[in-house]
């Protein structure tokens, strides 16, 4: 082959439209519901979430009540739509917050030169040391429950992780041929910062707070659970568990249903998190 | 004559649904002698020889009237008798060393593995044999080597060991699939008479190269494959000789060894540019006139690292000069500190001491701040064009953005004149440089190069990468280009075909000091140095 001709299976490789997988159309299609649920939950609900009425109460699920009826006989399903906005923006606020320290330690690690790195590196180990949860209770005995604390303690306690992962790319992407070459066409520090570096190296991290988002929720969940999140009667999933809880021999509904949605939220973001993972590996 | 330990007729292979990439090959190898195959990249030849092993893959659909392996025929065989095969039957050694063999586990067990599997050896027997295998193949101190991991060997040890694993059953034949490129040529030219000494022993070697050079001085026959059909075939001395089939007189005409500074590698272009280029080609300025001072100037440079314990000198007082229009080819085996001084020369890394100056004016001394507005006038091109790219820029992006680097106009007419400059199509301006082949990346990188009218190119291994037609149509490139815009070149290879085709001046490095500088006729006629006449007797030539 000569050298002028281009290679056209390395063209058709790129251009090629692969069909999506099942997984991701459903994947979608799921985020597309908590979308809607966290915009304008009114679309979705089939109940006041929040009307009591004492005589419907305990009802197994049935089509007047998908999800079936709580100790109060207020709409499950109903509920589970208003809280999916209160979730999700604990999980995704959690993420950005941890996704943001990781951020400023990694780039102070990974840019910052040797003694920086060196500092960052054994505060990140430190950090490390403690299980994530452990971390989360510290700031929550420190400031007190509730959502804003559970969500600030969720994203400090997963930020080492981003921030060690974050200053691996940034070395890697800074001593990469690509770099170097700019530097020799003349380009300045921070230009080669902006369009090369940056770029290359948070690629990656997009994937990888896709993938966060699902923990992040479940963290939160968890925390609402130990009552240290959400407070009920606020119908955030994790509370909703906790509520369900006594209950749990005799209405299973009320359990199940929330802690569905928590599993399903979780996988449609791994789910989510692998296509994109692929789509970046396949343009590398 | 002996019996053929190989011998396979209408061997045909393809992939899918797809054309056939192997058509109606014929092979024969007989105890005691060496076939090589030769060709370009995407002809063939690594897909014939796995399908000899039945290793061309999943998918894969191998058809032949005939495949005699190791005395049976092999058509249809087994996963399972393909085993029995391997090893005991043929050999294989392939390119690349580091990947072949397991990073975890020391050479001893990986050489050992067949004789234990095939010959339900004990791991003390295996171990001791070995040693001897190791010491067979030349390995300095056998009995330690045979310990270390292939992470702790050099290029040329992690070859012979391979070597040594594919001998360990003594099979009626061994397969080489480009054993010996990527390595110095010292070494290159120790592996060969490994293969050959092999071969001298009874054993059939087949080798397979996209380098007719280096399989001519083993190689007993010859086999020239094309678009995975065979062209030609025939004792070796009678197809270099007299080449009948295109393609093999490309694959002569590109060894650059012995052909003579600014002759072009490509016949075909010869030919065509043949009665017009005396009148176009401007004249080279004249040598070193007095009133020029030298392009880019290295006086008493030195720089070392420090690494584990130790320090490592990579470059101690070296001194060069390069006039413009002019090359100097620096030339020395991998870690002699060729790439160390290049980062020197481009102002990438400080010398402990010396200076290095831009026609007249300093550069090294200068802070990067002062550097950065002149860097335009300095450019370099790597061996790996690939990983010079941005891997989210497409070719009109990365050459736009020399364009801005350079203080040019950025256009899209300024765009089409780089890569007209370098004789890529176009079209390939909107495209990812994915989707382009080894010789068109590395023509991108040139453009990129050239984007800043540099007068003075640093070329560190430009062409190593590349497969032999392709490294001539790039070689012809860089002279055309240097001719037109004067360009002084520091062209850096471990080849010294190359560097002999390409340079002015020449400087032979070992261990980070210069131990041979001077004109390059006189170097490669009267080498000085032991060490340059060893390079210069190892490096791979037509016969």
């Amino acid at each position: 082959m000569s050298d002028l001709e281009l290679s056209n299976r390395a063209v058709s490789g790129r251009t090629l439209p692969r069909p999506p997988r099942a997984g991701t159309v459903a994947a979608f299609a799921f985020v597309a519901f908590l979308v809607v649920a966290t915009i304008a939950p009114g679309l979705l609900q089939t109940a006041d979430p929040t009307a009591i009425a004492p005589r419907d109460a305990f009802e197994p699920p049935s089509t007047a009540h998908w999800f079936g009826t709580d100790e109060s006989g207020r709409d499950v399903y109903s509920r589970v739509v208003e809280g999916t906005g209160t979730s999700l923006l604990i999980g995704v606020s959690a993420t950005a917050i941890g996704l943001a320290l990781g951020l400023l330690l990694g780039a102070l690690a990974g840019l910052g030169g040797r003694v920086l790195d060196f500092v960052v590196g054994r505060v990140n180990e430190v950090l490390f040391a403690f299980p994530g949860i452990l971390l989360a209770l510290l700031v929550i005995v420190l400031w007190g429950p509730g959502p804003v604390t559970a969500t600030i303690a969720v994203g400090l306690s997963t930020a080492p992780g981003y921030a060690r992962i974050i200053r691996g790319e940034l070395v890697t992407v800074r001593s990469s041929g690509f770099v170097e070459a700019a530097r020799v066409l003349g380009h300045g520090r921070w230009r080669i910062l902006a369009r090369h570096i940056l770029p290359n190296a948070l690629a990656p991290i997009v994937v990888l707070a896709t993938l966060g988002i699902g923990q992040a929720v479940v963290w939160a969940s968890a925390l609402s659970y130990l009552g240290l999140g959400a407070q009920p009667p606020a119908p955030e999933w994790g509370a909703m568990l906790a509520a369900g809880r006594t209950y749990i021999t005799t209405a299973w509904w009320l359990t199940v249903f929330p802690g569905l949605m928590i599993v399903l939220t979780t996988i449609t973001t791994t789910v989510l998190g692998r296509a994109l993972a692929a789509r970046d590996g396949a343009r590398r | 004559m002996t019996a053929p330990v190989l011998e396979v007729r209408g061997l045909s292979v393809s992939f899918g649904a797809g054309r056939d990439v192997v058509r109606g090959v014929d092979l024969m190898v007989e105890a005691g002698t060496c076939v090589a195959i030769v060709g370009e990249s995407g002809s063939g030849k690594s897909v014939t020889a796995r399908a000899l092993l039945g290793l061309a893959g999943a998918g894969a659909s191998v058809r032949a009237d005939r495949l005699v392996v190791a005395g049976a025929d092999r058509r249809g065989a087994s996963e399972r008798e393909w085993r029995r095969t391997r090893g005991v039957g043929a050999g294989l050694v392939l390119q690349d060393a580091l990947v072949s063999l397991d990073p975890l586990r020391s050479i001893g067990r990986e050489i050992g593995d067949p004789l234990r599997i095939h010959r339900r050896m004990s791991h003390a027997a295996a171990r001791t044999r070995a040693i001897e295998l190791l010491e067979l193949v030349g390995m300095p101190h056998p009995s330690l080597t045979v310990d270390r991991r292939s992470g702790e060997l050099s290029g040329g040890m992690r070859q012979r060991a391979l070597i040594a694993s594919a001998l360990a059953l003594d099979p009626p034949l061994l397969i080489a699939d480009e054993p010996t490129t990527a390595l110095d040529v010292g070494v290159q030219a120790r592996v060969l008479a490994l293969l050959d000494e092999a071969r001298a022993r009874g054993t059939g070697v087949l080798l397979i190269s996209h380098d007719l050079a280096v399989v001519s001085r083993i190689a007993d026959t010859v086999v020239v494959l094309d678009d995975g059909a065979v062209v030609e075939t025939g004792p070796t001395a009678e197809i270099l000789g007299a080449p009948r089939h295109p393609v093999t007189r490309a694959l002569i005409d590109a060894v650059p060894t012995d052909v003579p500074r600014g002759a072009r590698l490509v016949v075909r272009d010869r030919q065509a540019a043949a009665p017009a280029e005396p009148e176009s080609d401007p004249p080279r300025p004249p040598r070193s006139g007095p009133a020029r001072p030298p392009a880019i100037e290295g006086v008493g440079l030195s720089k070392s690292f420090r690494a584990g314990g130790g320090t490592t000198h990579a470059v101690q007082e070296v001194s060069f000069r390069v006039d413009p229009g002019r090359t100097l080819g620096l030339v020395g085996e991998s870690g002699s500190g060729k790439t160390t001084l290049a980062r020197l020369a481009l102002g990438l890394t400080a010398p402990d001491a010396g200076e290095v100056r831009l026609a007249g004016e300093p550069w090294t001394p200068l802070p990067e701040r002062d550097r950065r507005t002149r860097r335009s006038r300095i450019a370099a091109v790597y061996q790996d064009a690939f990983g010079s790219f941005d891997p989210r820029w497409n070719v009109g992006r990365i050459l736009r953005d020399a364009l801005v680097a350079g203080q040019r106009e950025v256009s899209n007419a300024a765009v089409t004149a780089l890569l007209d400059q370098v004789h890529v199509p176009v079209d390939a301006a909107s495209r990812h440089p994915l989707a382009l082949s080894g010789g068109q990346r590395q023509r991108v990188a040139i453009a990129r190069a050239l984007a800043g009218s540099p007068d003075v190119l640093v070329c560190d291994e430009p062409v190593s990468a590349l497969d032999a037609t392709v490294q001539a149509r790039v070689l012809d490139l860089f002279d055309e280009l240097q001719r037109v815009h004067g360009l002084a070149m520091l062209f850096i290879s471990h080849d010294l075909g190359v560097i002999r085709h390409m340079s002015d001046t020449v400087a032979v490095m070992r261990n980070g000091r210069v131990i041979e500088h001077g004109d390059a006729e006189r170097v490669f006629t009267a080498p000085q140095h032991e060490v340059t006449a060893a390079l210069i007797r190892d490096s791979p030539r037509i016969p």
